[in-house]
């Protein structure tokens, strides 16, 4: 038997007879019309519908009590992020450092502002001038040099931004430390057999690339965050949620006002995506061999194509 | 020569399991010296050890006459602290089976980051440094790469031009080319044979017996966590004394 096989003789057809049919899918067909049917209603149904009174909705969209309210849910949510974010990186440090004091100390931190629901917690730091009446500076269990009345440094914003910074650094600190453990043992080999500091190894080798691991989840805490801020109406404070509940209950119209909310919800949390795109890409250098295009990059190329055609 | 590395009767034991039982080795100044050994014997450890990576239980070693994570005291060895045993680390250079690179930065960053960060030259300094050593590895038109961008061998090469980066007195070698396809393993040996040429003081641990033939003072050979023969390479790679030598040749060799 031979082991070299004789090709099989092709018939010899000039290849310009030879046209490409792609293969037909009717079933993709045939779904996409009925979601674009079912869409449509729905658009029809928003336009249409008088109960979305829209006329309201554009009214109040860019009031101005609504727009300040607007402020205090953004200042909530970049504060809270900034110090949720600080304490999430302390309490990872903590957790993975090499004393079984401040790791029981971080594991226990985190046990408890994970276990206590965020709107329960804000109530006692908005009553925590009923604990204590007044808060001291000086040497622990000795005299104290300054007096300061609790409910004068913990005002309502300030118990509400305590909350959400407390609650957000428990979830932080598991983020961060899933970024840290994500970062090979090689790395921090390398850099200690190169005599790179402590602190200039986790700062400049193993934060960057933790970083990777850390954003997609860092960016669903964040936005988590800002929804999360319409909690804090319980204290009264004028967030957006609370504004539009002050106005509906003084107008009545309490779809309208709802839509008004949750559309700048939606463009907030569209901003935050978008922004997520970017600094994710940017912390993609050297992990891909060639960074994926940007939607403004693709669309440039689809135009160019699009217009040599 | 004066003895560039000494280790005195180095132990070393991971829970109870000791790989390493009393090690001497004796390394003179500007020698290249080639350990050998099956894998398991203790290889890694020992030149882990050498830079305080891994601390050994009982023995000292020292290098360029300076004891390493350790001072001694008396008749006590107290142990150093980390910011001393890091600056101890910059004066020897390592290179990773695995190489190690930093993913995050460029060739010419990963070269010029252990100089900047040791505050040892300037940052325009050391990036300028970095394009030199880069050259001297046959990579000059690769400093803007990312690691990954590069074959394993220029990973390689670039790793031992960041470890040439703090101008070290030493340089350890844990199997440089043993990740790398068998066409790749030349370049890397050639950077090898050209550091030797300069003089430079090296420990390499490799299977490659025709470079250890070609380049070593002195071949190594470790069992099981002790050093069972040493001497020149045609002493111990053409005549070696022990059985477990001859086994261990006949296997690599073939
Ligand atoms: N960190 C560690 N913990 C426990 N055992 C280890 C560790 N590192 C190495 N060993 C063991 O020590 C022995 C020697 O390892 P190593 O020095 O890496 O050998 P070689 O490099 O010669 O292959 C092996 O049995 C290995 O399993
Ligand atoms: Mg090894």
């Amino acid at each position: 038997m031979s082991l070299v096989s004789t090709p099989t003789p092709i018939t010899p057809t000039p290849p310009a007879t030879l046209t490409v049919v792609p293969a037909r899918h009717p079933g993709r067909w045939i779904a996409s019309a009925v979601v674009l049917v079912l869409a449509a209603q729905f658009a029809h149904g928003l336009a249409t519908n008088p109960g979305w009174d829209w006329p309201t909705f554009t009214g109040y969209f860019f009031e101005r009590s609504v727009l300040r309210a607007l402020a205090v849910t953004l200042e909530l949510t970049l504060a809270g992020a900034v110090l949720g974010f600080l304490g999430g990186v302390l309490l990872a440090a903590m957790r993975m450092s090499r004393s079984p004091i401040l790791q029981a100390l971080s594991w226990t931190y985190v046990w408890v502002f994970r276990s206590v629901p965020l709107i329960v917690q804000l109530l006692f730091w908005a009553n925590l001038g009923y604990l204590y009446d007044t808060l001291q500076i000086g040497v622990p269990f000795g005299p104290g040099f300054h007096e300061l009345s609790t409910a004068r440094l913990v005002g309502p914003f300030g118990a509400a931004l305590l909350g959400l910074a407390l609650h957000e650094a428990a979830y932080a600190g598991e983020i961060v430390r899933a970024g840290l453990l994500s970062v090979d043992q090689g790395q921090l080999e390398a850099a200690a057999a190169l005599g790179i500091p402590r602190p200039r190894q986790f700062r400049r080798i193993v934060l960057p690339q933790a970083m990777r691991a850390i954003l997609p989840s860092a960016a669903n805490e964040l936005i988590n965050l800002l929804k999360s801020t319409s909690v804090v109406y319980v204290l009264a404070i004028g967030e957006l949620f609370y504004q539009v509940q002050v106005v509906y209950g003084r107008n009545g119209r309490v779809v309208p006002l709802l839509m008004v909310a949750t559309v700048w919800y939606v463009l907030l949390t569209a901003l935050l995506s978008i922004l997520q795109f970017y600094v994710e890409r940017r912390f993609a250098r050297g992990a891909l061999r060639t960074l994926p295009p940007t939607p403004v990059q693709r669309l440039r190329t689809a135009l160019s194509r699009g217009a040599a055609r | 020569m004066t003895a560039m590395v000494e280790i005195r009767d180095v132990h070393k034991s991971f829970g109870a399991h000791e790989v390493l039982h009393g090690v001497d080795l004796t390394v003179p100044g500007g020698s290249v010296t080639v350990v050998l050994g099956p894998s398991g014997s203790g290889k890694s450890t020992l030149l882990r050890a050498i830079n305080h990576l891994e601390k050994v239980d009982r023995g000292t070693i020292t290098v360029d006459g300076e004891l390493i994570g350790y001072r001694r005291v008396g008749d006590r060895l107290n142990e150093l602290g980390e910011r001393h045993i890091l600056r101890q680390r910059a004066r020897i250079g390592f290179v990773f089976q695995s190489f190690n690179l930093f993913p995050h930065l460029t060739a010419l960053d990963n070269v010029a980051e252990a100089p900047v960060a040791t505050g040892r030259r300037g940052r325009a300094d050391a990036r300028a440094y970095a394009r030199t050593l880069l050259g001297r590895v046959g990579l000059a038109d690769r400093a803007d790469a990312y690691p990954r961008q590069l074959s394993g061998g220029q990973q390689q090469r670039v790793a031992i031009a960041r470890a040439l980066a703090l101008d070290p007195a030493l340089i350890l070698f844990d199997e440089p080319t043993s990740a790398l396809d068998p066409e790749l393993v030349g370049e890397v040996l050639d950077v090898l044979r050209a550091l030797a040429a300069a003089g430079t003081t090296m420990i390499v641990v490799t299977h490659e017996i025709g470079f250890a033939r070609e380049v070593a003072d002195t071949v190594v050979f470790l069992d099981a966590g002790r050093i069972v023969e040493q001497g020149p390479p045609e002493q111990v790679l053409d005549h070696p004394r022990h059985e477990r030598t001859k086994a261990f040749l006949s296997k690599v060799l073939t």
